[in-house]
């Protein structure tokens, strides 16, 4: 047991972090420096720089683009983008589709949807949840019948509505959980479809979230015309390769390397800004207490995930107790935005979207968009299964409860 | 012992409650925060001539109701539930506190404009490098002549958007965070060399730095003594401490009940989710922070009176009670809400943006947790 990077981990860290200096764009940093909206086209230009460099897709089967690398080159890859402040490659295809596509599709399938993933060039979005159907996934109604169209083909007609859909305004195709048949066991009777946004009578509604952000949407499908070959794995078993995709989003989903990197940005802040006896905040008994215990939390998260990594690697795929990854990374990043706005004071109030900057700042840097943050973060513990259901999972699946 | 409220304040209750009630719902509000005043003057009207409110706590012989602390608790309370944006605490509590405690020359007057609706005050005391401590201040007031020079820079100045007056907190003498040499002064925002940058908060108030760019005021803007006005502040803002725990206890209301409505007919699993066992638990604690907030609140009012240490002590202690409940009842009716707590279109968002930002006005619960320690201490010696 030892958790030593080997002279070669060395040089892989130097390489990723000289890769990221050189190539990550000015104008990205520029915004995001600004908490400018990204664009479409800014969202997918870093995944586009990495895909050239084959660096797009890391986990995925060498033989489809992954990059054959260790635990510990993931492990390293991840510290290097967060300690660069890069943006994330978009988990919906590389992360999500793409292991149940390589996993459940046929060689066709394979050809067709992976190499748009790996190189950026297709915007997937998840159509998973529904109005009724949150926590009770398997409840969902949007329907898909089979017909066999004038032109003699096979299709499908899809009817019902998604929702809390990331990103689909941007989004080129999706993948959709369908019910095939409503007479079956609701796990039973549920196909997993990938459709063409583009599609007559799909619709995108913007929900607006509570931070004033325009990140999830409404997704109604009306009739909608899918061709049988869009489905990936058998009719009525596309809740086999839900589940399955769930299981990677859970994992993926800790978060480590970014926390490491929001503590690290935390102390700075709490650095510069003052304590009500004028030391700097970080030397406040109170506030150093706080920022020392959730610390702690995230290395017990991190060696957690390091043990789960490691068992990946002797070839268990990631299991029930990546749940556990799921609860304390988002608990994590929660705290992290709450003690960010508890240090920006009153500058935390401030609502600045749409403020023009040339008047003057409003307060220091540090504190722009704190609180929006916190109330966007809320979020974490609500989606990709809420904290309350991967209880659950740990309950039964692990525990035997 | 008696926790029970008199006739007139039932009455003021009914008042405020029917008329948000008809004026003051989620939509309209939303609309209101979202145009380009971002408040109703119409409304403000209302409260002054159509309801009469905004006199409810001052004294009679000023042209008041009569009431006191516990008149604002009871409309601040409702105004919580209703998300009130309309600058009530700044105005009467705030303004009129000082005025009331202090009376300077033409306080009279002003009050009595205050009750007319005619004038709205905004309390400029938070600076840049000050955080929660009232005596840190860089703004100074230098003598000139029979009046005072102001200059120095406000931070985050609530409802100064709205204000036509301000009540500004700066330095006659002393070093920076020295108890001595703490003035403060009534200023017509009108006044020439008060430059103010507007801009929304995150819960829907507005809000202004404010600059004092050698701004003149007479004699009569002092409110207390030169150099000697602390121990005021500390009174008036432990007096708006306590409104806004009233407020608090108004918010986390509604955040409860909308959780218990909305985990009632949301269903998941065949059932509503509020029959699972882990979120009756979950609401339960919910309820029990509640509680203990308006336990803490009343406590909070009836020591307003008590002399300056217990009062303070007391008045932190509600503050870090409350300021924690808005955390765990936030927090959770956000989750028990799933996604849909997440949508700008619910007005529980809206509510615990309004908590969240409670947690940390005039005094997070670290700082008042640290002042409670002090206050606890220095009574033991």
């Amino acid at each position: 047991m030892d958790l030593d990077f080997s002279p070669q981990d060395a040089a892989f860290r130097a390489e990723a972090r000289a890769f990221i200096a050189e190539n990550y764009p000015q104008a990205l940093r520029d915004k995001q420096r600004d908490e400018e909206a990204l664009s479409r086209e800014d969202f997918l230009s870093w995944h586009r720089i990495l895909a050239k460099k084959g660096w797009s897709a890391p986990s995925w089967p060498k033989e489809w683009g992954g990059t054959g690398w260790t635990p510990t080159q993931k492990y390293i890859w991840s510290e290097e983008q967060a300690r660069a402040d890069t943006i994330s490659v978009l988990p919906f295809g590389v992360n999500m589709l793409a292991p149940v596509v390589y996993t459940f599709g046929t060689h066709e399938q394979k050809e067709r949807f992976l190499p748009g993933i790996r190189d950026g060039l297709v915007w997937w979005c998840q159509g998973y949840s529904e109005p009724g159907a949150g926590s009770d996934l398997a409840s969902l109604k949007t329907k898909a019948e089979r017909i066999t169209a004038d032109d003699g083909k096979e299709y499908y007609i899809v009817n019902g509505q998604k929702t809390w859909t990331t990103l689909a305004q941007h989004a080129d195709w999706g993948f959709f959980l369908v019910r095939t048949d409503a007479n079956a066991k609701p796990q039973a009777g549920i196909s997993f479809l990938l459709i063409d946004m583009k599609s007559p009578g799909i619709t995108v509604r913007p929900l607006i979230t509570l931070e004033g952000g325009h990140e999830v949407n409404d997704v109604f499908l009306d009739n909608v015309k899918v061709p049988v070959e869009n489905r990936i794995h058998h009719e009525n078993q596309g809740w086999t390769c839900a589940k399955a995709l769930l299981l990677h989003e859970r994992s993926g989903i800790a978060g480590v390397a970014r926390s490491k990197r929001g503590l690290e940005r935390l102390r700075q802040v709490a650095r510069t800004q003052l304590a009500d006896d004028a030391g700097p905040l970080l030397s406040d008994p109170f506030f150093k207490r706080k920022v020392a215990e959730l610390e702690i939390d995230l290395t017990a998260l991190e060696y957690t995930e390091l043990r789960t990594l490691a068992g990946e690697s002797s070839g268990k795929g990631p299991g029930p107790e990546s749940s556990i990854l799921k609860i304390k990374g988002t608990e994590i990043q929660q705290r992290l935005t709450d003690l960010a706005l508890e240090a920006a004071g009153h500058y935390g109030a401030p609502y600045l979207r749409g403020v023009p900057h040339n008047l003057g700042a409003i307060g220091p840097d540090e504190a722009h968009g704190v609180a929006g943050a916190y109330f966007n973060t809320r979020k974490t513990s609500i989606y990709g299964g809420s904290n309350e259901i991967q209880r659950n999972i740990i309950a039964k699946a692990v525990l035997g409860l | 012992m008696d926790f029970s409220f008199t006739d007139e304040q039932s009455m003021l209750r009914d008042t405020v409650a029917s008329y948000l009630a008809d004026h003051y719902d989620f939509d309209t509000r939303r609309t209101a925060i979202k145009s380009a005043s971002g408040w109703r003057p119409e409304v403000w009207k209302a409260f002054a001539e159509e309801l009469g409110i905004l006199g409810a706590a001052f004294p009679e012989d000023l042209g008041g109701l009569g009431g006191g602390p516990i008149d604002n608790m009871v409309v601040m309370e409702e105004f919580g539930k209703a998300l009130v944006v309309e600058p009530y605490l700044g105005t009467v509590v705030i303004g009129g506190g000082f005025l009331k405690h202090a009376a300077p020359a033409g306080a009279e007057e002003i009050i009595g404009k205050i009750i007319a609706g005619e004038v709205t005050i905004a309390f400029a005391y938070a600076e840049p490098q000050g955080r929660y401590n009232l005596a840190n201040l860089v703004t100074t007031a230098r003598k000139d002549g029979a009046g005072y020079i102001l200059n120095g820079h406000k931070a985050v100045v609530i409802g100064a958007p709205w204000a036509t007056h301000l009540i500004v907190t700066a330095r006659t003498g002393g070093g920076q965070r020295d108890a001595g040499g703490v003035s403060v002064f009534l200023v017509d925002k009108t006044a020439g060399g008060v430059v103010t940058r507007d801009y929304p908060t995150v819960d829907g108030r507005r809000a202004s730095e404010v600059f004092f760019e050698n701004v003149s005021v007479p004699a009569e803007a002092l409110i207390g003594a030169e150099g000697d006005a602390l121990p005021l502040i500390e009174q008036v803002v432990d007096e708006a401490i306590a409104a806004t725990c009233a407020e608090a206890c108004g918010v986390l209301r509604r955040l409860h009940e909308g959780t218990l409505e909305y985990t009632k007919q949301r269903k998941q699993f065949g059932q509503p989710i509020a029959s699972f066992q882990v979120l009756q638990h979950r609401m339960v604690d919910m309820f029990i922070q509640l509680e203990q907030a308006i336990s803490m609140t009343y406590m909070a009012h009836i020591k307003l009176g008590e002399p300056a240490a217990e009062r303070a002590k007391s008045l932190s202690a509600a503050k870090v009670q409350i300021g924690r409940a808005c955390k765990f009842v936030g927090q959770n009716a956000i989750q028990l809400h799933g996604g849909m707590g997440m949508t700008d279109e619910m007005a529980i968002g809206h509510y615990f943006k309004r908590a969240t930002l409670i947690e940390g006005e005039f005094g997070s619960v670290d700082h008042h947790l640290r002042r409670y320690e002090t206050l606890s201490l220095d009574a033991a010696a």
